[in-house]
């Protein structure tokens, strides 16, 4: 059996998390410290999770295909996305970057205003006030959102083969390979799949309630909750 | 005056619109809830900013619409003393008192140490607040506050968040740690008591606006409005209506009075405090005294309040006068004819 597809999915999912990590921070503070437009720019950062992935994938292929005009700037230093790994993780990363987007962002609204105000008054920048104050203050949700956005990426199917195909060895993820054993007929080979991908899926969820608990009872400890 | 005030905000249906000065003296802001004392607050501390107006401190110039000056809050030195404290949940309490300090700190651990010390945190310099009593965390909060160096400091409701039989000892220990401050304090209180006993001047609000400002004795000896009276505590209020240079109608209670001022002619109701009501057997021939039949009565822990009512009165709650009695005075009234006396000379004439 090849397992480059465990190791793709793996490489595929772990490299775009840490993108979604970063936007969807930034999206949640950018959204959160919005006056007006808040509801649309909150609609078009859903989006992703709303949309088929494959109408996510189209779209994708749009912007990043040869006459995208993300594609067309990158054929211009000789860089092609399209139907490589790399084109793999910007599906995966923008498919889950609204899971992280959305939990962040509900943790951010939940601080306490007073404690914003508090660190404001007492002299602290808006930098330091969003790492000192604002970020410890969602740790869990984040490792949470984390974890789920992780999983997401993992099991992406719709849009990875849309816009990163299905190349053996290269972009085929171990979902795709699924999909690819059940056409192909191969019933072992997609059995043998299911449960690598059952065992990841479960020992993330058993990670989520393991990180929550500890902090709980951290918290607890410490006299939060 | 080392800070001046006049500002205007719009928040929905409601509108802030305040104008007062403070010395470097306590000032204490008294009124209902939602009447913008916080607000006030918040936008002297430039976590909230008014729509126009200004804001001055010793000269400098914290905020002016006109000018479009608006301070950030890091660069006005205003400590503020929130309601729930704020401290930081996930630091300890030394560290809670280090993040707030001047940049230029050469030691802040030295200047922490020396914080915890003067408010009697030892030994709790590495818990968390969660891990601290109300008490302990006021502290803290007041350490962290000072040890930031503020020139003005602005409390919030200090001591709504203790349990009653810890406020009179915080109270005590605020105003002693704080006795070395020579800045402005404001502090924001719907407690008369606590502003009585602790404040040099005082502003009433009411409604977005401040009703009347003046020294605290001033305004408990004469409320002058009918906000400023209930919210020093005044329990009889009625409306009124001038019928001489000194004698006025009392609607509710269905009185004549006289007084023992000239009325100004903008008065629209009289007050009198709970324990400036006479009760006695016989008229006496004093001014202001009217037989009543007694409606219930309140047995308080140290005295009785009798609620008393005139044959003329409106019925109901505003035809009613409340009267504060000793505990003997009112066993020898019991059963008897009962007269009420309104003494002239504690009569509030309020607008």
């Amino acid at each position: 059996m090849d397992y480059s597809p465990l190791f793709i999915s793996l490489k595929v999912a772990l490299i775009a998390t840490v993108f979604t990590i970063v936007f969807g921070v930034l999206a949640a503070r950018f959204v959160v410290r919005l006056k007006r437009f808040q509801g649309l720019i909150d609609g078009i950062f859903t989006l992703p999770m709303i949309l088929p992935p494959t109408v996510v994938g189209f779209v994708l292929l749009l912007i990043f295909g040869k006459n995208g005009w993300i594609g067309r700037m990158l054929s211009l230093l000789d860089v092609t996305v399209v139907f490589t790994w790399s084109a793999a993780v910007i599906a995966s990363t923008v498919v889950s970057f609204p899971i992280l987007y959305r939990t962040v962002r509900g943790a951010f609204e939940e601080v306490d205003t007073d404690l914003i105000h508090a660190a404001r008054t007492l002299g602290l920048h808006e930098a330091e006030i969003f790492f000192r104050i604002i970020l410890p203050n969602v740790v869990p949700s984040l490792i949470a959102g984390t974890i789920l956005a992780f999983a997401r990426a993992l099991g992406e199917f719709g849009t990875t083969i849309m816009i990163a195909g299905n190349i053996p060895g290269r972009t085929q993820t171990m979902a795709v390979a699924v999909y690819t054993a059940v056409q192909a007929g191969n019933r072992e080979l997609a059995f043998h799949w299911m449960i690598i991908i059952c065992a990841i899926s479960f020992s993330s969820m058993f990670l989520i309630n393991l990180v929550n608990n500890r902090h709980r009872r951290k918290s607890v400890k410490r006299g939060v909750l | 005056m080392a800070l001046e005030v006049r500002i205007q905000k719009k928040l929905g249906s409601f509108r802030l619109n305040v104008a007062f000065t403070a010395d470097a003296e306590w000032t204490g802001m008294l009124g209902a809830s939602g009447c913008g004392k916080s607000m006030t607050l918040k936008c002297i501390a430039g976590v909230e900013t008014p729509d126009e107006g200004f804001i001055r401190y010793n000269g400098r110039v914290l905020f002016d619409s006109e000018k479009r000056i608006n301070l950030p809050p890091r660069q006005r030195r205003v400590g503020y003393l929130f309601q729930s404290y704020a401290l930081f949940p996930h630091m300890t309490v030394l560290e809670n008192i280090q993040v707030g300090m001047p940049k230029h700190t050469v030691n802040k651990t030295a200047a922490a140490k020396q914080a915890v010390e003067r408010f009697f945190l030892q030994g709790l310099e590495d818990k968390r607040p969660g891990q601290l009593s109300g008490g302990q965390q006021q502290r803290a909060a007041l350490a962290r506050l000072i040890a930031s160096q503020p020139e003005m400091i602005l409390l919030d409701e200090p001591f709504s968040a203790l349990d009653s039989h810890l406020k009179w000892r915080m109270e005590r220990e605020l105003t002693e740690a704080l006795s070395s401050f020579a800045g402005t304090v404001l502090m924001v209180s719907h407690s008369r008591d606590e502003i009585y006993r602790i404040c040099t001047k005082l502003c009433v609000f009411d409604a977005g606006t401040i009703d009347v400002a003046g020294s605290v004795h001033d305004v408990f000896q004469n409320p002058q409005t009918m906000q400023a009276a209930l919210l020093t505590g005044c329990k009889n209020i009625c409306r009124a209506e001038k019928t001489g240079d000194t004698t006025v109608r009392a609607i509710d209670w269905g009185l004549e009075l006289t007084t023992a001022s000239p009325i100004p002619p903008d008065m629209r109701y009289v007050g009198i405090r709970r324990h400036d009501v006479r009760l006695s057997p016989e008229a006496g021939g004093h001014a202001n005294t009217v037989p009543v039949r007694l409606i219930y009565e309140v047995d308080n822990i140290f005295s009785y309040v009798a609620t008393v009512s005139a044959a003329g009165a409106t019925r109901g709650e505003d035809g009613h006068i409340e009267c504060d009695l000793s505990k003997p005075s009112w066993q020898a009234l019991r059963e008897r004819p009962l007269f009420v006396r309104l003494p002239e000379e504690h009569l509030l004439l309020l607008r």
